[in-house]
């Protein structure tokens, strides 16, 4: 199982790095596509499949988005001579990198191997929420019922985000 | 524990495109590449060895389940990654009506 996710993550990471060097923006978005559709994947082999219905319908979404945003203007990629400009912000992006490296080696060593989670907080959430919530997918009796303030929050969040998009986008304000 | 390596790997190459990129596209799609890293870290934390989906089977209730609590969280935060995303492109395509470029460096007088 941890073999056929770290193929996958690779796969990823190799489309990310494609993505970020592509001389054309269109092809860029698609090879961004790569790195969505791949965790898609990765979701199903977790045993997620809730998530893995949600990150097929947002990532299609998000390309689409992209995509037309695309089309709409230009696919030139803004290069330019690579002056002192670039070279302080590469030699930032190392550092920071390094420092962020070391940070994980810090901070993996408490972390329990792959696959031997002791489920701490979730034994409540597990052991008769069937009864509890009425509900037999256990995440959506999270979502809904134990944490249902959460997911109040994602709605306004998401009607947040669709009031700004409108903002934005209304071609003329009022007179 | 290669796997949360990789998967903090994927993080990094997002952050490298997000510092040194030019592009606001290639920058809003750096961005989600760190998102998608961060949902990934949550959903392999959660997997238990030998565990099924967090579905109960009220006929065989005896079963070890993959931990729900991390699915729930990553199930909010995708949707959260939709709306600012969206919210991104729509800024992006903004920019694009008023300065004719995608280019950072080229957008220079933005003053109140």
């Amino acid at each position: 199982m941890e073999l056929a996710i770290s193929v996958i993550v690779i796969f990823m990471i190799l489309g990310a790095i494609y993505a970020i060097h592509a001389s054309d923006i269109l092809s860029a978005v698609i090879a961004g596509g790569i790195v969505g559709y791949s965790l898609v994947i990765c979701f199903l082999l977790l045993k997620a499949p809730d998530l893995a219905i949600v990150q097929i319908v947002v990532e299609t979404i998000t390309l689409i988005i992209m995509v037309a945003v695309v089309l709409d203007s230009s696919r030139k990629e803004a290069y330019g001579k690579f002056d002192t400009q670039a070279w302080v912000t590469a030699a930032t992006a190392v550092v920071i990198l390094a420092i962020l490296f070391w940070f994980l080696k810090e901070a993996s060593a408490p972390l329990a191997p792959f696959g031997e989670n002791t489920m701490r907080m979730a034994d409540a959430y597990v052991n008769g929420a069937v009864d509890k919530t009425g509900s037999v997918n256990l995440v959506t009796g999270v979502l809904f019922d134990f944490r249902g303030y959460d997911t109040l929050g994602e709605a306004t969040v998401l009607v947040t985000a669709v009031l700004g998009v409108l903002t934005i986008l209304r071609i003329r304000g009022k007179k | 524990m290669t796997v949360y390596w990789l998967c903090f790997i994927l993080f990094l190459v997002g952050l490298y495109g997000v510092i040194t990129r030019r592009n606001l596209i290639k920058i809003a799609i750096s961005l989600s590449v760190m998102e998608f890293s961060c949902f990934l870290f949550l959903a392999l934390i959660g997997y238990t060895e030998g565990g099924v989906a967090p579905i109960v089977d009220t006929a065989d209730p005896v079963k070890t389940y993959v931990d729900p609590l991390p699915q729930a969280m990553v199930l909010t935060a995708i949707v959260i990654g939709l709306a600012t995303t969206a919210m991104l492109m729509a800024v992006i395509i903004r920019i694009y009506r008023k300065y004719g470029t995608f280019d950072i460096r080229e957008i220079k007088n933005l003053r109140g």
